[in-house]
C-alpha cells in the first residue's frame, strides 16, 4: 500500500495498487506546486500579516505592536454595523437583480441564438475591455440629473414610488441607493451570466424532448429539468457576483451619498485616510467572516458540490 | 519517500489531491481545493507566527536628518515623480518643453512620471519603503502640504541645501514662506498654491449668486445639489472661517463646531456629496449647483464654460500647496535641487503657471506671464493682488494624534 491510499481509504473501494516510479507519483504534487506557492505567497502570508496587524495598537509615529487587542473587532463592529448590513444589502439585491436579468440572456444564448451565439457572448464580456472606473463613471452620466433616463422615470412616476420607497431622493437617481445598487449590478452582471452559460450550454437538449414526450409543458420542463441542471450556474455565479459586491467601494463612492457608504469605503478610509491599520484589518476580517458563514450556509442549502 | 508525502502535505490535502487522481473527471472541485489549501495555510502559518509581525515606529531618531549618498555627479539623472496634468506638454503631446530645457541645459535626463493620483494612496505606496529605510527610487515627489508635513514629522524628507536654491530662495512669493510645517522652507518648496473657493453653475443656480458657506449650507434652493471636498482641511478650513474662526489656529472645540455644521447640512440632505476630483464633472452637468472648488479646476471649468462662476467668500478662503520634495535616502539630491530652483526662473515659472493654472507660487511672474497670455496674468486664482492674499487662510500642522483624532470624526461626517 502506497502512504496515498493509507491517507484516505477510498470510497469507491479499493482501487488497484498502482506500481508506478516515485517520479511518477510525485507528479501530481509538482503541478500542484506553482499554485500552492502562489496561494502562500499572495494569500496565506498577506492574511497572517493582517490577522497580525488587527490585534496590534500603536500608531504610526511609535510604531504597532501585537498586543492581542481583540478589542478592536468589537469596537469596529460596533462602530460600523450599520455599513455592514448596509453592504450585505446591497450585494445581495444586486446579486437576485443579476440572476434575474442574466437567467433570461443566459438562457437565450445557450438556446436560442444559434449562429448569433459567438457574437452575443463577445456582447457579455466587451464591458471588461474598459476600465471598471469607466464604466462606473459612465452611469454617472446615464443617471445625470437632468439626463433623459431620470427624465423618463420622473415623468412616468416610477420616481415618486421609488423615492417613497426611500430608494431615490425626489427627483434624482445619482446618490442614492438605488444607484449604487444599480452600478454594482451592472459592473458584476457578466460575473453571472458566464457561469450560468456554461452550465446551460451543458445541458443535453434531448432531455428537453424527452420532457416533452412525456407530456411536460414548457414551465414544466423548465421547473424539472432546466433549472435543477442549471443549479451548478446559479450557485457560481450568484457567488461570483455577491462576494466582490460585498467588499466593493467604487460604486457607493462614486454613485452614492454619505449614507450609501458600504464596509469597502469605511476600511479604505480607515486604512489610507485614519491610518488606523488594526481597526481596517479587523473589519476586513469581520467582513471576510460574514461572508463566508454566508456562503458556507448558501452552499450546504444549495447542495452542490459540482461548482462549475 | 513515502514519508515525504505524509510530511509536507496535510491530510485533508493529501485526501484532496488523491480524490482528484482517482475519482476522475471534476474530482477536484474549488471548494475541496480550497478548503485543504485554506488548513493548510493556517497549519503552515500558525497563531504563532501572528506576534512575530508588527510594524515598526516610523519616526526615526534623527539629528541632521538622514543621510543619503547622493549620486548626482555620477548619475546625471532625476526620477520626479508628479501628479497628472501638471506639467507643460508640447501639442503633440509627446514632449515636455520646460523639462527638455532643463535637460538641454543640464544634461540631467528627467524620467518623468505621473503616478500620483491621490495623496493617502501615494503615502500607502512609499510608506513601505520609507519606513524600512530604503530608498524609493524618486528624487522628487510633489506632495500636498499636510502630507509633505507628515513626511518632514516622520524625518523622510531631505534637508535641501539653500545654496543650491538661489532662484528660489529670492522668488518664492511671501505668502509660502513661513509654512508652520517647514518654516523657512528647509525641506520642501511648493510647486503650485491651490486656492479653494466656491464655485457654482449659474444655469443650475437660475442665475444666483452663490458667495458664501452659509449659503452653501442653508440657501432651500440649493438643497441636494451642494458638493464639499472629501479632503478635510479644505472642507472643514473653509467652514472655519464662516463661523468665523482662523484655521491657522483653531481648538479641538472649533474643529467640533464646524463638524457640527456640516453634520447638519449631511442630516438634512443639503450636502449631496462629498467629492475628490471628480466633482468637475457633475457641476458642469449641473448635478451640484454649487460646491468648494480647487482654483486651477475653476479656472479650467471657466475656458470651456461660461456658465461656471465663482465667488471668493468674504469670510476668507483657504490656501494649500503642492510641495516639491526629496524624499529620505534618494540617490540624487542635488540634481533634484537644480531642478527646483530652475522651476522658479521666471520665465520657467511663467510657462508652467500658463499650463497648469494654479496659483503661481513665484513672485514677480506677472510680467512674464502676460508675454503669453495676458488674461492669465489677470487671474486672481493663478496671481492673486495683494488684496485677495489678504483673504487667503493656511490649516495649521497638526499633531499625529490631532491628525487621527480629526480624520476619524471627518471620515465619520462623510459617511466611512
Amino acid at each position: 500500500m502506497t502512504a496515498l491510499a493509507e491517507a484516505a481509504p477510498s470510497r469507491q473501494g479499493d482501487l488497484p495498487v498502482r506500481k508506478g516510479s516515485t517520479r511518477k507519483r510525485l507528479v501530481p504534487y509538482w503541478l500542484l506546486l506553482p499554485g500552492i506557492l502562489w496561494l502562500i505567497v499572495f494569500f496565506a502570508l498577506p492574511m497572517v500579516y493582517q490577522a497580525s496587524t488587527s490585534v496590534q495598537t500603536g500608531s504610526l509615529e511609535k510604531g504597532f505592536q501585537v498586543t492581542w487587542h481583540f478589542q478592536t473587532y468589537w469596537d469596529a463592529f460596533k462602530e460600523y454595523y450599520p455599513q455592514f448590513v448596509r453592504s450585505l444589502l446591497y450585494a445581495g439585491t444586486a446579486t437576485l437583480l443579476c440572476l434575474l436579468l442574466g437567467y433570461p440572456l443566459a438562457y437565450l444564448i445557450a438556446f436560442k441564438a444559434g449562429r448569433w451565439r459567438n457574437i452575443v457572448l463577445v456582447l457579455v464580456i466587451a464591458p471588461f475591455f474598459t476600465s471598471f472606473l469607466i464604466r462606473t463613471l459612465a452611469w454617472k452620466t446615464i443617471l445625470a440629473d437632468g439626463g433623459p433616463v431620470v427624465h423618463a422615470l420622473s415623468s412616468l412616476h416610477v420616481l415618486d414610488v421609488t423615492s417613497w420607497l426611500g430608494w431615490t431622493e425626489g427627483n434624482r437617481v445619482l446618490a442614492t441607493p438605488m444607484a449604487v445598487v444599480c452600478g454594482l449590478t451592472y459592473n458584476f452582471l457578466p460575473f453571472m451570466i458566464l457561469p450560468l452559460y456554461t452550465s446551460l450550454e451543458r445541458i443535453d437538449s434531448r432531455l428537453h424532448e424527452a420532457a416533452g414526450d412525456l407530456y411536460a409543458t414548457p414551465a414544466t420542463t423548465f421547473r424539472k429539468v432546466t433549472f435543477p441542471l442549471s443549479m451548478p450556474g446559479v450557485v457560481s455565479g450568484t457567488l461570483l457576483t455577491f462576494i466582490p459586491a460585498s467588499g466593493d467601494y467604487v460604486n457607493a463612492e462614486l454613485l452614492g451619498s454619505t449614507d450609501q457608504k458600504m464596509v469597502g469605503n469605511v476600511i479604505q478610509s480607515q486604512f489610507l485616510r485614519v491610518l488606523d491599520y488594526p481597526t481596517a484589518a479587523a473589519l476586513s476580517f469581520i467582513l471576510m467572516a460574514i461572508v463566508l458563514v454566508m456562503v458556507t450556509v448558501y452552499i450546504r442549502r444549495a447542495g452542490t458540490e459540482d461548482l462549475v | 519517500m513515502e514519508q515525504y508525502e505524509s510530511d509536507s502535505l496535510s491530510a485533508a490535502q493529501l485526501a484532496a489531491v488523491r480524490r482528484s487522481m482517482t475519482n476522475g473527471r471534476g474530482a477536484l472541485t474549488r471548494r475541496s481545493l480550497l478548503r485543504a489549501s485554506g488548513v493548510g495555510a493556517l497549519t503552515v502559518g500558525g497563531l504563532a507566527g501572528l506576534s512575530a509581525c508588527g510594524i515598526p515606529a516610523a519616526k526615526k531618531e534623527n539629528g541632521a536628518g538622514p543621510s543619503n549618498a547622493d549620486h548626482s555627479s555620477q548619475e546625471k539623472q532625476i526620477n520626479f515623480s508628479n501628479w497628472t496634468q501638471y506639467m507643460d506638454i508640447s501639442d503633440d503631446k509627446k514632449h515636455h518643453p520646460t523639462l527638455d530645457e532643463f535637460t538641454r541645459r543640464t544634461g540631467i535626463q528627467v524620467k518623468y512620471t505621473e503616478d500620483i493620483n491621490d495623496n493617502v494612496e501615494f503615502f500607502g505606496k512609499i510608506k513601505p519603503q520609507l519606513a524600512g529605510g530604503q530608498d524609493t527610487g524618486r528624487d522628487l515627489v510633489v506632495l500636498t502640504d499636510w502630507l509633505a508635513a507628515r513626511l518632514i514629522r516622520l524625518g523622510w524628507a531631505q534637508q535641501l541645501d539653500p545654496s543650491h536654491l538661489p532662484h528660489a530662495y529670492a522668488n518664492l512669493a511671501p505668502q509660502f514662506r513661513m509654512p508652520d510645517w517647514d518654516p523657512g522652507r528647509a525641506y520642501s518648496y511648493p510647486w503650485t498654491g491651490i486656492p479653494t473657493v466656491i464655485a457654482y453653475n449659474a444655469k443650475a443656480t437660475g442665475g444666483k449668486k452663490v458667495d458664501s458657506i452659509t449659503q452653501l449650507l442653508d440657501d432651500p434652493s440649493l438643497k441636494g445639489r451642494v458638493g464639499f471636498l472629501s479632503e478635510m482641511r479644505d472642507t472643514i478650513g473653509m467652514t472655519l472661517l464662516d463661523l468665523g474662526k482662523d484655521p491657522a489656529k483653531f481648538t479641538d472645540a472649533d474643529f467640533d463646531a464646524a463638524i457640527g455644521r456640516l453634520q447638519k447640512g449631511v442630516d438634512t440632505k443639503q450636502i449631496r456629496r462629498f467629492t475628490g476630483n471628480d466633482y468637475t464633472g457633475d457641476l458642469v452637468k449641473g448635478d451640484l449647483a454649487a460646491c468648494v472648488a480647487w482654483g486651477g479646476d475653476v479656472t479650467q471649468l471657466r475656458s470651456d464654460n461660461p456658465d461656471i462662476k465663482y465667488a471668493i467668500p468674504a469670510a476668507g478662503y483657504m490656501t494649500s500647496s503642492d510641495n516639491l520634495l526629496v524624499p529620505a535616502k534618494a540617490r540624487h539630491q542635488s540634481n533634484a535641487e537644480k531642478l527646483i530652483d530652475y522651476y522658479y526662473e521666471l520665465p520657467v515659472a511663467a510657462k508652467l503657471a500658463a499650463f497648469i493654472n494654479y496659483q503661481c507660487p513665484v513672485d514677480g511672474v506677472r510680467d512674464e506671464l502676460a508675454k503669453i497670455d495676458p488674461a492669465l496674468a489677470q487671474n486672481e486664482l493663478i496671481l492673486p493682488d495683494r488684496a485677495m492674499t489678504a483673504k487667503s487662510h493656511a490649516f495649521r500642522s497638526l499633531s499625529e494624534a490631532e491628525e487621527t483624532a480629526y480624520e476619524q470624526k471627518f471620515s465619520k461626517l462623510i459617511g466611512a
